[in-house]
């Protein structure tokens, strides 16, 4: 049997529910997924998306560096060309059409810390409350 | 939820519509079944097709689609009818209860069977089996939310709770199960149009200062709600909407009426998308930024049943991307002008955007969001809080309203019945529905680069009824075209008895075919929910 360099303690990315996952990591790659038993919302059960549902961690098409649209292609970029053509497109926009031309959308799958964040972003320096994400759907 | 999932067991009755639990809430189900088959727990289940749950149902009502208020309504005029009403709690902890009594009066189990197509008995047997449960508890999902009256569907359950005295003990309660896994703190955080973090009303000016007043804004908070998914992609088409910045989210799979969406993406000014991969909608960006998954990740997510739990980072980050919330940090400074020596001060992270980490930025949410102030990183070890959880010392709040209602009085609210947006027609004669499986999930994006995912359920099918699929030539396997008002799908059918006649079913999980090129965009007027499970459709061999 594998043994695994670390166990670290998280949480399903999948559904509300919420389960705790204990991911097995061997060098770097998650290899096995189990629960503990005094696991709040799910008392060491857990249905197939988290239990075998972390391939998509490692896939090969994980973007790992920031894209822009040059001559109507993606291409790769620097993050600080990439960060400074955002937030200067986005201060140009807001300042000829006024904030609410701008619109946000959080996500149901990031963290409360990041979510907090993008709203604070919306309404604090950008101006509106055209904050939202798809969990209506 | 207004219950946890720990005391789903403790119910005598469990009334689950719109859910199909044992696919999008395995775990949960597991607690249901639990219920039914160690305590004798008695279920009745609302939906119209054959799901698994079906197999431990003392009752299993299956009306026509989008006729719910009428069902609901019905049952709580024969739990008044019956006097089986609790009604020293509708007398000490409700309100408006004769408006409610006048609404019902007419609403008849005969009057309901002719529009839902349940049987009047059925109905009768159902009020009776919730209305005597010594403890009760609803549940329910997308299929009742996802209506253009939605939220009517929502407050005929809580009129049913209210009605019964079913709030506030184990066992009891209304549950929505949420569907991602963070779409309760999405919303919790102000990932609304018309909320601060922990639903304070964006039109509350003592509330809208005092964010201005923590945040040390240059620009105010606007008084009035802004728009939703749905509104703000209309807005693009119109002119009013000129940039969008898209974080986790693919609207173009998930959102209703898939072709409009495109549209508007194509002709937005400026589109910027943060995500893992390169989805359906980042690829009409002008610029993608890469973040990290959950497990590369530091912060917490909040479960359907209110609870904060820890997520924490497993490995190390992937190429050069970036953690999401230093992407955020980053265009904060880049959007207050912070100077990168401002930035290295970390003294003042909430007008710096330099957080000492996630738990820095959890610290401001917890001086900003009462029902969250006594939540802190060191608490949520082992188990997490569920909020409210009001101070340092409070143990969180796994049942809420056991005292009092969270606004005092429960209020019920007298409802009619109307019908969908869309009924079938001649033209379009079958109702479309769509929904989850267990093997995927939403999009497809996390769960089909899962290889043993996608080897049990590789694509979409198209489920049709036997006899339906018998009366047109269709055969389970064979190419077939849906078409509705908004546009047509081609798939695979598939014939099965678990669907009653005259409904199509499909999932979203597969971009290859996209049901939500077909759904309608019409939506409910309070939630702003799109009808998801009732679209007018026709099928026709390829
Ligand atoms: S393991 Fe399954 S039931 Fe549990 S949170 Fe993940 S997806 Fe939901």
């Amino acid at each position: 049997m594998i043994k695994p360099d670390r166990i670290v303690t998280t949480i399903c990315p999948y559904c509300g529910v919420g389960c705790t996952l204990n991911l097995h990591i061997k060098s770097d790659v998650v290899y096995r997924v189990t629960s503990p038993f005094d696991a709040p919302a799910n008392h060491g059960n857990l249905c197939v998306k988290g239990r075998f549902g972390y391939d998509f961690i490692h896939a090969k098409d994980r973007l790992t560096q920031p894209l822009m649209r040059k001559d109507g292609k993606l291409v790769p970029a620097a993050w600080d060309e990439a960060m400074g053509y955002v937030a200067e497109r986005l201060l140009e926009i807001r300042d000829k059409y006024g904030p609410d031309s701008i619109g946000f959308l959080v996500s149901a799958k990031c963290t409360n810390e990041e979510n907090y964040l993008l709203q604070k972003v919306a309404r604090g320096l950008i101006g509106t409350n055209n904050v939202d994400h798809c969990a209506r759907l | 939820m207004t219950n946890s999932i720990a005391d789903i067991h403790l119910a005598d009755v469990l009334l689950v519509t719109g859910s199909n639990t044992t696919e999008a809430h395995p775990v949960i189900s597991l607690e249901m079944k639990k219920a039914v088959r160690k305590r004798g727990a008695k279920l009745i289940l609302i939906d119209p097709r054959e799901i698994e749950l079906a197999d431990f149902a003392a009752i299993h009502i299956r009306p026509r689609s989008g006729t719910d208020v009428a069902l609901l309504n019905a049952m709580a005029h024969v739990i008044l009818a019956e006097g089986l009403e609790d009604r020293e709690f509708i007398a000490a902890r409700t309100e408006n209860f004769e408006a409610f009594k006048e609404a019902v009066k007419d609403c008849t189990p005969q009057w309901a069977e002719d529009i839902t197509g349940v049987p009047a008995d059925m109905i009768v047997e159902a009020a009776q089996v919730y209305g005597r449960a010594g403890s009760a508890a609803i549940f329910w999902a997308m299929g009742i939310t996802q209506s253009s009256h939605g939220t009517d569907n929502v407050q005929a359950l809580a009129n049913l709770a209210l009605l019964t005295g079913n709030f506030g003990r184990p066992g009891t309660g209304v549950n929505p199960l949420r569907g991602q896994n963070n779409v309760q703190g999405a919303c919790d955080m102000g990932g609304l149009p018309n909320v601060l973090t922990g639903y304070q009303p964006v039109t509350d000016e003592a509330a809208r200062t005092k964010f201005e007043n923590a945040w040390q804004t240059k620009v105010k908070i606007p008084p009035a709600p802004g728009l939703t998914v749905t509104e703000l992609m209309n807005g693009v088409l119109e002119g009013r909407i000129k940039a969008l910045y898209i974080m986790g989210e693919n609207p173009i799979l998930s959102d209703p009426n898939t072709n409009h969406v495109r549209e508007a993406l194509e002709e937005i000014e400026f589109l910027a998308v943060q995500d893992i991969f390169l989805n359906e909608t980042a690829q009409m960006a002008h610029v993608v930024l890469p973040g990290v998954s959950f497990a590369e990740k530091e912060g917490t997510f909040t479960n359907t049943e209110r609870r904060v739990q820890l997520v924490r980072p497993a490995l190390p980050i992937r190429g050069g991307a970036r953690r999401d919330l230093d992407i955020i940090c980053d265009l904060g400074q880049r959007l207050s002008g912070v100077s990168a020596d401002d930035s290295t001060d970390v003294v003042h992270p909430v007008t710096n955007w330099n957080y000492a980490g996630a738990s820095a930025v959890w610290d401001e949410i917890a001086a900003l969001t009462p029902t969250m102030a006594g939540i802190r990183y060191e608490r949520l070890v082992p188990h997490g809080l569920q909020w409210p959880c009001p101070a340092p010392d409070h143990p969180g709040t796994p049942i809420l309203h056991k005292e009092k209602f969270t606004r005092g009085l429960g209020r019920f609210t007298p409802l009619t019945f109307r019908e969908p947006a869309e009924n079938p027609d001649e033209e379009y004669p079958f109702v479309l529905n769509t929904g989850r499986v267990l093997q995927h999930w939403h999009g497809g994006t996390l769960s089909r680069r899962s290889e043993g995912l996608d080897w049990v359920v590789p694509e979409g099918e198209i489920q049709i009824n036997d006899a339906d699929g018998v009366r047109l030539g269709i055969a389970t396997g064979d190419l077939i075209r849906v078409k509705s008002r908004r546009g047509e799908v081609t798939g695979k059918a598939r014939l099965t008895n678990k669907l009653p006649r005259g409904m199509v079913f499909m999932t979203f999980h597969f971009a290859e075919v996209p049901a939500n090129a077909l759904t309608n965009d019409a939506v409910d007027p309070v939630a702003k929910i799109p009808e998801f499970k009732v679209s007018a459709v026709k099928i026709e061999r390829v």
